[in-house]
């Protein structure tokens, strides 16, 4: 499996560490209740299909990426920078 | 009191050479690294040039030569290595003195592409990977900067605590192609 940094370029899966959904950048505010923290820190759909998550270029230039990809046929369709994500969130 | 010597984080593990290939430590030298403040980089590259002459280099690129070099190391980091940084570079990012923490090798020599095959997980063939180009990447297990210094040198950083687990692996690398060759 191939991840393409956007800043590296394409690179080898074992330069990557794997986090988590990417729903972290979705952190509820403090005052939310207790349902949706709940909601936030322990449920987890777990998709024959596409899924976005959290990876981490550990072994490259240290950026956080959102990797979004197919986890039937392992087919990686985007990557961009967790702050990119974040910020068209806003 | 205690005298203090300074010793170099390869001290007593090179030189070493395997058929045409060669494994040097580089003199420590200071190593400052940069990160430009949010919108200052091209304020920072302008005050690079004007003090040292050399230019911010993109990611995946460094600038200067032997003896002052900036080298990308990172997002939004790079490492000024060889000259004292100067005073009007901190109104446009943070500077961090690293001179000790890094072991900074040279490997060099027809066939270094060939050892560095055997390690690191990126074409650093000189095809596409030419003098003035560097990655963040793995050798190994470890992590590493690679610049490309010469048409067959290559300048490999690793953090001073693998010093001695970096001469291992390319040594062994370097001793594996050797013997290829010599078949
Ligand atoms: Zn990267």
């Amino acid at each position: 499996m191939r991840i393409t940094c956007p800043i590296c370029g394409e690179r080898d899966r074992r330069e990557f560490y794997y986090v988590g959904d990417a729903v972290a950048l979705s952190r509820p505010d403090p005052d939310d209740g207790d349902i949706a923290w709940d909601d936030y820190v322990h449920n987890r759909d777990n998709p024959a299909g596409v899924t976005r998550d959290l990876w981490y270029h550990e072994g490259g230039c240290g950026a956080w990426l959102v990797v979004t990809r197919n986890t039937v046929t392992h087919e990686v369709l985007q990557t961009e920078l967790a702050s990119d994500a974040k910020e068209a969130m806003a | 009191m205690a005298e203090m010597n300074a010793k170099s984080p390869c001290d007593g593990l090179l030189p070493i050479a395997a058929g045409d290939v060669h494994l040097s430590e580089i003199p420590m030298t200071l190593m400052t690294s940069i990160s430009p403040f949010k919108g200052q980089t091209a304020a920072l590259s302008e005050a690079l040039k004007a003090a040292h002459g050399m230019a911010l280099p993109a990611p995946n690129r460094a600038t200067g030569r032997d003896g002052a070099r900036v080298v990308w190391i990172g997002r939004e980091q790079v490492m000024l290595i060889g000259p004292e940084p100067a005073a009007s570079l901190e109104a446009h990012g943070a500077l961090t003195d690293q001179s000790d923490a890094w072991a900074v090798v040279r490997l060099y020599g027809e066939g270094a592409e060939d050892v560095l095959a055997r390690l690191v997980p990126v074409d650093l063939r000189a095809a596409v990977f030419k003098r003035g180009h560097t990655v963040r990447t793995m050798l190994q297990h470890m992590s590493v900067s690679i610049t490309r210094v010469g048409d067959s040198a290559f300048q490999i950083m690793a953090f001073r605590s693998m010093a001695k687990t970096l001469v291992h692996e390319v040594e062994t690398a370097m001793k594996g192609v050797a013997a290829r060759d010599a078949s």
